[in-house]
This record gives structure tokens, C-alpha cells and sequence, in this order.
């Protein structure tokens, strides 16, 4: 046989283009045929409504329930009860110590996420040390010549925010001294921190809620009252290290015994073994376990409005109940659903990049 | 054949060693003295407790009798008694245990920085200047995870001779190296022994022990079986088991 150049041809019609991605995705087989035609409408003649309720019949502007005639979504309500959404009952002339607050907050997280901004130590530092003393005199006042807000006052979306970002920063430091704890060769440490973390694992946040709210005050003396805010951000916080304990002894636990002993037979002590060798390490592994627990913990915040605080979804409820406004509750959860959905998915994002950064970075573990 | 550099100051003694795990008697009466500047080789096969040995001489691991005495320091429960031996004490692994989220320099530097509180640029230059003697300067800025393994353990070596200790254990430090890369970490470990350190090393590389050691000590079943110098224990061994274990080894 004779050698005969080939010529270069293009691939046949039925492989390339929108056509072709759709015999090979959609319907390759009369099976995924057929699947492919009847989840696509049930698709169709779900979203369709769904998306002309939203955002085409829908009414945006005006101040009151007459503004809402075309028959969709009417988010002038949602519009008119902004300002509670986010701030609760906060006192209208005080909103921007509100949004000084939640500014740093985002403006340092931005810092901190964007890949190339300088001196992300500092700033870490500063955020987890300065920053909260500054939020508190900004948000509770009484210093400084901010007049006093009392934290029932306090609501929303920044209620929410301050529940999850005080469990979260909170959570962990005590998470990882529990799960260190829980390691220790010492029997007393030891069975404290697992009787500790067994114990809260084991109740639903509702009722640690609950006991923080009506069970606490029985113990303290007549009179002396104890702020419900702080109650329930004390029950949330050790609720939340003991999840954030076993997320962390994982962790931990992958760390190969060598390293251990490379540290020990340097004569680092304890806590320099456990800070400089061990847990950056150990943190590493633990980032998607992190962030879930983050993530539940952001959720269940909601939680609190079976004592009576009004994070954003409580706002929510309160407001369907305004009788100007009946009837359309359904945008109301529509919109704090949303609210919930960008900060968890914000998340969930950020620690799946931050895993890859993290894993291309530093080569293989020797 | 090296002339031994030992002087008269006793570096490590262990006395009457005995060490149990759990039901299991590991180490039975380990007596051993090591003077300042020997070289000791440990050899025995799989199971015989040359790890552990040389792991409780820094407290890797705890012995329950007898008496571990490292350069004058009394190993007990005392926790400063145990920080001042691990940093007389370095110790080289089978496994590097280099730290991975570190650089080669960081490595180096680490102990010297918050165990000795050595300032960072002093260092820096100690670490720079053993990373040279290994022969790795050019490395330093790397993770461990990018290098060799033969490079990954003389980096091991570095970093434990920058705490400028007073003796060396070495627990198989060239079992984990492909063949290719096994001297270069002997030569680094002999140049070691001819400047005068004190060095107890288990390992089978029988050439090393001929080259650098002033006794072989042969283990088998939690003990010390045999104790010779070099040339006597290769070429005369009086026990049966140890005859038995060289023409193994000898073998390959
Ligand atoms: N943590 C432990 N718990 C229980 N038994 C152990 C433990 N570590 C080691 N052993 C046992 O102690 C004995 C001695 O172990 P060691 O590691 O000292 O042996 P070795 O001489 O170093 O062997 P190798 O050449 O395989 O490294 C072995 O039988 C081993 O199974
Ligand atoms: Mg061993």
C-alpha cells in the first residue's frame, strides 16, 4: 500500500455547534430524549410564571399597597419596609453608625479576599482586634457622644450580621482550644472537653436558645438583667464551637504523627508546636468544613426569633402582619431568602477558591 | 578506618534502660555509654527496638525504668530537664518530617528563632551556612514538597544542626531514598562525623559504619545482642544471631 498524505477534514456537522451539544448532551438515546423533554417542561412551565411574576408583571415604585395592580410581586412593599429589613428598629437618625459598621466590616473581608492587596496580616489582626470594640461603640453608643441603642432596638439584616460575624469569630478560637483540648494527654482537659462538646452537640440550638433566654435569668439575682442579645450570643457561640471542635480535631487528625515529633525533637514547647507547625497546617484541610459550619451557623441565626429578637426574617414576619400590607408575605420570605442565599453562596464560593489557591501554592507534603 | 575522636566526657548514658508497650517489653536493659565525639552505629533487624532506643534518648518516647543521662542532664519528668536535652539532642527521620507549609529556610531558622530567641537575621545566616555545607543553598527559598528526597533529608539535616546540638540520632536516615540519592546524604552525614560530632545512627548501610564508626551495636529482641568495633564485628561476630543478620544484609 502506497503512503497518501490525508487531507484534514472538520468534523462532521453533527459534532460541533449548538446542535451537536445538543444530540450529545441532551439526547443521546430515546431515553435522555425523552427525560430531556419532559424535565424541560416541567422546567418551562414552572419558570415562565415564575419569572413573569417576578419581574415582568411586577410593581417597583410607589408607596403604598395601591401602587401594586399589575397582578405580580409587588416589591414596593418590599421597598416601603426597607429600611426595617436592614436595620430593624434602629433609630432612623442613627443609621449610619450602621453603615460605617457593616462598611469597614465589608471593605476589610474585601481586602482580605482580594489576591494581591499588601500587609492582609495587619488587617486580619486589625479586624479581628480592634474591629469589634470599634463596631460595638459604634452600634451600642454610649461613648464617644453616640447616644445609647439599646440592643432590643437592634434588627434586620445587621442583627443577623452581628449574631453570625461574633458566633464565627468567637466560635472559632474557642473551637480549636476545645478540640486541642480534646486531645490533651491530660485526663481533667480531656473529659471536660469531650463531656462539653458532646453535650452541646447533642441539643438542637433551638432549645440552647430557649434556656439562654428563660432559663438563665432564674439564676441570676432579682433585678439583675442580663442583655437577651448577649445571652443569645453567648448560647449561639458555645453551640457553635462544639461543631466547630469536631470540624477542627478532623483537621488535626490528618496531620501525619512525624510532624509532631519533628517539632518536639527541636524542642519547640506546646504552643509553639500547635501554632506554627500543626494548625497552619491543620487549618488548611479544615477550610471546607469551616465554611460549612459558617454557612449553617449564618442560617440558624434565624432562629432567634423564638425569643423575641428580630433578625431579618422576624422583620419579615412582622411585616406581613401590618395590615396595609396583607397578602404578600410571599415576596417578603422571596426577598430574605435571597438575602441569606447571597451571603451563604458568597461563602461557599470563597472557600472553594481558597481551597485551589491553597493546594496549588505550596507543592506536596514531603 | 577513622581513629576515634572520642574525648572523655560521657555524652550519652543510658542505664539499665527498659521500656514496655503496654504488655510488651520493647526495651530490656539497655546499657550504653557514648562519649563526646563518638560515632555509634545500631543495626538488628525489623521489630528489634532500635527506633524506640534512640527515641527515648530525647523523649520521643517515655521509658519506664532506668536511667537516660544526656550530657550531664537527667531525662525525667521534669519538663526543663527535657527542653534542655532536646536542645542538646538533634534527630534525623526516615521520613525528613520536613514542615511543608514552610521554605527550606524557614525550616532552618524556625527553632533557632523561638526556641534559642536568636535574632532572625543571625539566623538566617547560621541556617545559610549549613544549607551550604549540605549543599543546598540555592534551595532555600523552596518548599520542601519541590525538592529530591536525598535533598529533602539533608535539608533535615540542616535544620536539626542548626540548633547547634551536642549529639545526632539518625533513624534510618537513607532507607526512604531511592538508591541514586543515598549518598549524598551519607557524605553529608560522614563529613559530620570527621568534623567531631557525636553520633548514634541506626541504619544498615554497612559501608558507613565502616567508614565512620567506632562501635556497631547489633539489637535483636529488645536488646543489645553484640557491641564491637567495626572491623571486629563485620568480620568476626561472636554471636550466632548476629552472624545470622550480617549474612542477610550482606547479601544484597
Ligand atoms: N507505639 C507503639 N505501640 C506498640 N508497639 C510498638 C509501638 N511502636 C513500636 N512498637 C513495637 O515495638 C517494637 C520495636 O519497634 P521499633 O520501631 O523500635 O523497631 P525497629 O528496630 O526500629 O524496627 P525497624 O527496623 O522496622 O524500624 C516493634 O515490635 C513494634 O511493633
Ligand atoms: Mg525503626
Amino acid at each position: 500500500m502506497k503512503y497518501e498524505l490525508q487531507p484534514t477534514l472538520p468534523p462532521p456537522a453533527n459534532m460541533i455547534g449548538v446542535i451537536g451539544w445538543l444530540r450529545k448532551n441532551l439526547f443521546n438515546g430515546p431515553v435522555n430524549s425523552i427525560a430531556t423533554i419532559v424535565v424541560g417542561y416541567f422546567l418551562i412551565s414552572f419558570l415562565v410564571p415564575t419569572i413573569q411574576w417576578i419581574f415582568i408583571d411586577s410593581d417597583w415604585v410607589g408607596d403604598s399597597r395601591d401602587a401594586c395592580t399589575s397582578g405580580g410581586a409587588c416589591w414596593v412593599f418590599i421597598a416601603n419596609r426597607l429600611d426595617q429589613f436592614l436595620y430593624g428598629f434602629y433609630p432612623e437618625a442613627e443609621h449610619w453608625r450602621v453603615q460605617i459598621a457593616f462598611i469597614i466590616l465589608i471593605g476589610s473581608i474585601i481586602w482580605l479576599v482580594l489576591p494581591k492587596t499588601p500587609k492582609k496580616g495587619l488587617v486580619a489582626t486589625l479586624l479581628l482586634v480592634v474591629y469589634p470594640v470599634v463596631a460595638f461603640f459604634l452600634l451600642y453608643g454610649n461613648a464617644f457622644g453616640l447616644t445609647r441603642v439599646e440592643t432590643h432596638l437592634w434588627g434586620g439584616l445587621s442583627l443577623t450580621l452581628v449574631l453570625a460575624v461574633v458566633g464565627i469569630v468567637a466560635s472559632l478560637p474557642l473551637g480549636i482550644l476545645l478540640a486541642l483540648g480534646r486531645q490533651s494527654d491530660m485526663p481533667i482537659v480531656k473529659s471536660v472537653c469531650v463531656i462539653f462538646i458532646e453535650i452541646w452537640r447533642g441539643v438542637p440550638l433551638i432549645t440552647v436558645l430557649f434556656m439562654a433566654s428563660v432559663m438563665l435569668p432564674l439564676f441570676f439575682p432579682e433585678g439583675m438583667s442580663f442583655d437577651k442579645l448577649l445571652r443569645a450570643l453567648i448560647g449561639i457561640t458555645l453551640f457553635q464551637s462544639a461543631y466547630m471542635a469536631e470540624v477542627i480535631r478532623g483537621g488535626l487528625q490528618a496531620i501525619p504523627k512525624g510532624q509532631y515529633e519533628a517539632a518536639d525533637a527541636l524542642g519547640l514547647g506546646y504552643w509553639q508546636k500547635m501554632i506554627l507547625i500543626i494548625m497552619p497546617q491543620a487549618l488548611k484541610l479544615m477550610i471546607p468544613g469551616i465554611v460549612n459550619t459558617f454557612i449553617a451557623l449564618f442560617k440558624d441565626t434565624s432562629l432567634v426569633l423564638i425569643i423575641g429578637l428580630f433578625d431579618v426574617l422576624a422583620i419579615g414576619q412582622a411585616a406581613n402582619q401590618d395590615p396595609e400590607w396583607i397578602g404578600y408575605s410571599t415576596e417578603s420570605y422571596l426577598f430574605v431568602a435571597l438575602l441569606f442565599w447571597m451571603f451563604c453562596f458568597s461563602m461557599s464560593r470563597y472557600s472553594q477558591h481558597l481551597e485551589k489557591a491553597l493546594n496549588t501554592g505550596h507543592g506536596n507534603r514531603a | 578506618m577513622s581513629h576515634s575522636q572520642a574525648t572523655d566526657k560521657m555524652m550519652v548514658e543510658l542505664r539499665d534502660l527498659n521500656k514496655w508497650y503496654g504488655e510488651f517489653h520493647v526495651l530490656k536493659n539497655i546499657n550504653l555509654e557514648v562519649k563526646q565525639g563518638e560515632k555509634i552505629v545500631i543495626c538488628g533487624p525489623s521489630g528489634s527496638g532500635k527506633s524506640t532506643m534512640i527515641r527515648c534518648i530525647n523523649h520521643l518516647e517515655e521509658h519506664q525504668k532506668g536511667d537516660i543521662i544526656v550530657n550531664g542532664i537527667p531525662l525525667n519528668e521534669d519538663i526543663k530537664n527535657i527542653e534542655a536535652i532536646r536542645k542538646e539532642v538533634g534527630m534525623v527521620f526516615q521520613h525528613f518530617n520536613l514542615f511543608p507549609h514552610l521554605t527550606v529556610l524557614e525550616n532552618c531558622v524556625l527553632a533557632p528563632i523561638w526556641v534559642k530567641k536568636m535574632p532572625r537575621k543571625q539566623a538566617e545566616a547560621e541556617a545559610m551556612e549549613l544549607l551550604e555545607r549540605v549543599k543546598i543553598p540555592d534551595q532555600a527559598l523552596k518548599y520542601p514538597g519541590q525538592l529530591s528526597g536525598g535533598q529533602q533529608q539533608r535539608v533535615a539535616i540542616a535544620r536539626s544542626l542548626c540548633m547547634n546540638p551536642d549529639v545526632m540520632l539518625f533513624d534510618e536516615p537513607t532507607s526512604a531514598l531511592d538508591p541514586e540519592m543515598i549518598k549524598e546524604v551519607l557524605d553529608v552525614m560522614i563529613e559530620l562525623a570527621t568534623e567531631g560530632m557525636t553520633m548514634l545512627c541506626v541504619t544498615h548501610e554497612m559501608g558507613f559504619a565502616k567508614t565512620v564508626a567506632d562501635r556497631v551495636i547489633f539489637m535483636d529482641g529488645g536488646q543489645i545482642v553484640e557491641e564491637n568495633e567495626p572491623h571486629e564485628f563485620f568480620n568476626n561476630p561472636q554471636h550466632e544471631r548476629t552472624q545470622l543478620f550480617l549474612s542477610q544484609i550482606l547479601q544484597h
